[in-house]
């Protein structure tokens, strides 16, 4: 115990407690986690095939650091962009303004911030996010205004041992209507830290999109938390690609509070070498009448691993609800690795739900057919996994999206 | 064009193909025929590169090549095509991008430039002409939701758009009404040229009356034992095979 705690301090020794206006009894109730929590271990439920041991030895320190341009990382280049390093606002690469009926305000520049919606009892990354929180941002679409043009947040770690408490919270309210692009990228540097958070309100009637990319490099750890609320008769989508990175960590937590609700999250996982790519997600059903749509798949390389765990709720009172889960990978080596494990837990009696998860390597039935017609091993495995993964893929509605998608797809895994 | 000289394949410890011989030429169509289990498959298998078979003993030339030493996918850029039995259902993958990757990758190993996309979309449209495939299944999944018509023009259909020197057509009648039929053998006979061949593996002599053939082999029990012209074939249709069996026996 002793020696978990003193990794634990390890962490955040070289921190500063964050001079953001965070609620005080968050701010005293983060530190106390931190304080008094060891690091998650495997015999911890929700943390039992991945390790974040080596996370826990290492003393970050957050800097600011400067990235040339975005070129590389501009997802789609008719966002209007707000760009951060390290977490810090980068306002020479970010774009002016925002489209109408979309505003946002930095953190460090809110007078006060709303407490916050994450869980910090025992959840000791959601903690560090908090009490050392370096920056982020809040987005506000105003009630009754459709925003065509997306906005993208891109972030960009830099440097080594450096960590990034990141967050961002999005307000969509009333009758709004909007498309968020988030990236997760990296430039240089060895053992860096992304520990992001978001907090996501979808009011009544308001639509809200986000697509998410994640191509940190392989020296990088990202520790992801998005905690949604939606409110009667909205509609949220989010798809996450997850491309690159050495370890990663995806917490999910949709609560569909209002009924006639719609919540779609898809997303797609691809992995090589020693990468480990874990996504956890809960879709909570506390009200009736919602649907909801979880489709991910993962293709799984050399000694890489992935762990898929998703949960659905449906709590008592939540009758009529139509939930609908699928978890499918492929693992390309025999060294490669998968733990999917997808949970139902239904209290209500009327209701649809399904869920199911598959594992297996490529069809090598397929494979010979299409070799027999002239193609190489290596271009049917491709044309197999691009079917395979196409079906996510196909549900990015974003044209530059899927494009920027399709091209870390060629840049990294050699797609044509 | 292929020469296959004592032929030796097994399948885990069971010798289905036991010393046969066969030689094709340009220009030539062969029938094999034979009963359940004689090894007809086995042959296509083999020859196209199916890992799941080990060749024990023989020597394949196919134009000068060694063919046993070929990857599948080489032993296809080299000319050869097997028309499967069984065409297999691949959701997600386009027929027309799968055909367009392969036909690239041949050309890339001849060392010739990609096809323009102008000329590919002109080849399909000629090429599914020829075996009465309807356009919108060219731009579907490979075989998926096809009818057991449409697998088998399709596999016809992908033949064209290859143009192979040797085609190996594994039971491609089986299952075809007669409409069918005509539409396959007559892209087949389309195909044909002097510089080609094709070897057709069948059940059934009613193939034959289409695709006509210049030998009809019997293969039995892993070897060819019996070489005739296409008159065979219908003695076969009568008699079945037990007199060939008998005349192996004495």
């Amino acid at each position: 115990m002793d020696v978990i705690a003193h990794k634990k301090v390890e962490l955040s020794s070289k921190l500063e407690v964050t001079s953001i206006a965070i609620s005080s009894e968050n701010k005293r109730m983060a530190l106390e986690v931190l304080e008094n929590t060891p690091l998650p271990t495997t015999r911890t439920e929700a943390w039992k095939y991945t390790r974040v041991a080596k996370i826990g030895k290492i003393a970050f320190t957050n800097q600011q650091a400067k990235v040339a341009n975005i070129e590389k990382f501009n997802i789609d280049s008719s966002a209007a962009t707000l760009v951060f390093v390290n977490g810090h606002f980068s306002e020479e690469l970010s774009s002016n303004e925002l489209p109408n009926g979309i505003s946002y305000s930095l953190l460090s520049e809110l007078k006060e911030l709303p407490a916050t919606k994450l869980k910090l009892e025992n959840e000791i990354f959601n903690s560090l996010n908090t009490a050392y929180l370096t920056d982020g941002v809040q987005i506000t679409i105003a009630k009754n205004t459709a925003v065509e043009a997306p906005v993208q947040i891109l972030h960009i770690l830099k440097g080594t041992e450096v960590i990034s408490n990141f967050k961002v919270i999005v307000n969509a309210e009333k009758s709004s209507q909007a498309h968020i692009i988030q990236g997760f990228f990296s430039e240089e540097g060895d053992k860096k830290f992304c520990n992001t958070t978001s907090e996501i309100n979808v009011a009544e009637n308001a639509v809200l999109s986000i697509d998410k990319i994640q191509y940190e490099d392989e020296q990088s750890f990202h520790i992801s938390t998005e905690e949604v609320s939606q409110e009667r008769n909205s509609l949220f989508t989010i798809n996450t690609s997850t491309l690159n990175g050495g370890f990663v960590r995806n917490n999910l937590h949709i609560n569909v509070n209002g009924e006639n609700c719609n919540s779609v999250l898809n997303g797609i996982y691809l992995t090589k070498n020693k990468q480990h790519i874990d996504n956890h997600t809960i879709v909570d059903h506390i009200a009736a009448h919602c649907e909801s749509h979880e489709l991910y798949k993962g293709v799984m390389d050399d000694k890489s691993t992935a762990v898929f765990n998703g949960k659905v709720f449906v709590r008592p009172n939540a009758q009529k609800i139509n939930a609908f889960q699928s978890n499918g990978n492929v693992l390309l080596s025999d060294d490669a690795t998968v733990n999917s494990k997808p949970e139902l837990e239904i209290y209500a009696d009327d209701v649809k739900c399904s869920h199911g998860s598959t594992t297996g390597q490529l069809d090598d039935e397929a494979i010979f057919y299409l070799r027999a017609r002239g193609i190489s091993k290596r271009s049917a495995h491709q044309l197999m996994v691009s079917a395979f993964i196409g079906e996510v893929l196909d549900l990015i509605k974003n044209k530059n999206v899927r494009s920027y998608v399709d091209g870390l797809l060629e840049e990294r895994f050699g797609w044509e | 064009m292929i020469e296959i000289k004592n032929l030796h394949a097994k399948i885990g410890d069971k010798e289905i193909l036991k010393g046969l011989n066969l030689t094709v030429k340009a220009g030539e169509i062969h029938a094999i025929m034979g009963p359940n289990g004689a090894g007809k498959s086995t042959l296509a298998s083999v020859l196209a590169g199916r890992e799941d078979y080990e060749v024990t003993e023989g020597t394949v030339d196919f134009e000068g090549t060694d063919l046993l030493n070929l990857a599948t996918e080489e032993r296809a850029r080299e000319g050869l095509f097997l028309a499967f039995q069984y065409p297999i259902e691949i959701p997600g993958v386009s027929n027309i991008n799968f055909l367009r990757t392969a036909i690239n990758e041949i050309r890339e190993s001849k060392r010739e430039n990609p096809i323009s996309a102008k000329d590919f979309m002109a080849l399909v449209r000629e090429k599914s002409k020829l075996v009465e495939l309807d356009p919108k299944l060219a731009s579907r999944s490979v075989n998926e939701g096809f009818s057991g018509g449409e697998k088998k023009r399709n596999e016809i259909f992908q033949m064209a758009m290859l143009n192979p020197k040797l085609a190996i057509l594994d039971e491609t009648d089986s299952g075809l009404d007669i409409d069918a039929l005509r539409v396959v053998a007559n892209g087949v006979n389309t195909l044909k040229s002097d510089k080609n061949a094709t070897i057709v593996i069948t059940h059934y002599q009613r193939l034959l009356d289409y695709i006509v053939p210049d030998f009809v082999h019997v293969l039995y029990d892993g070897k060819i034992v019996k070489t005739g012209g296409k008159e065979l074939a219908l003695k076969l249709e009568e008699k079945g095979y037990d007199w060939i069996k008998e005349e192996l026996a004495n």
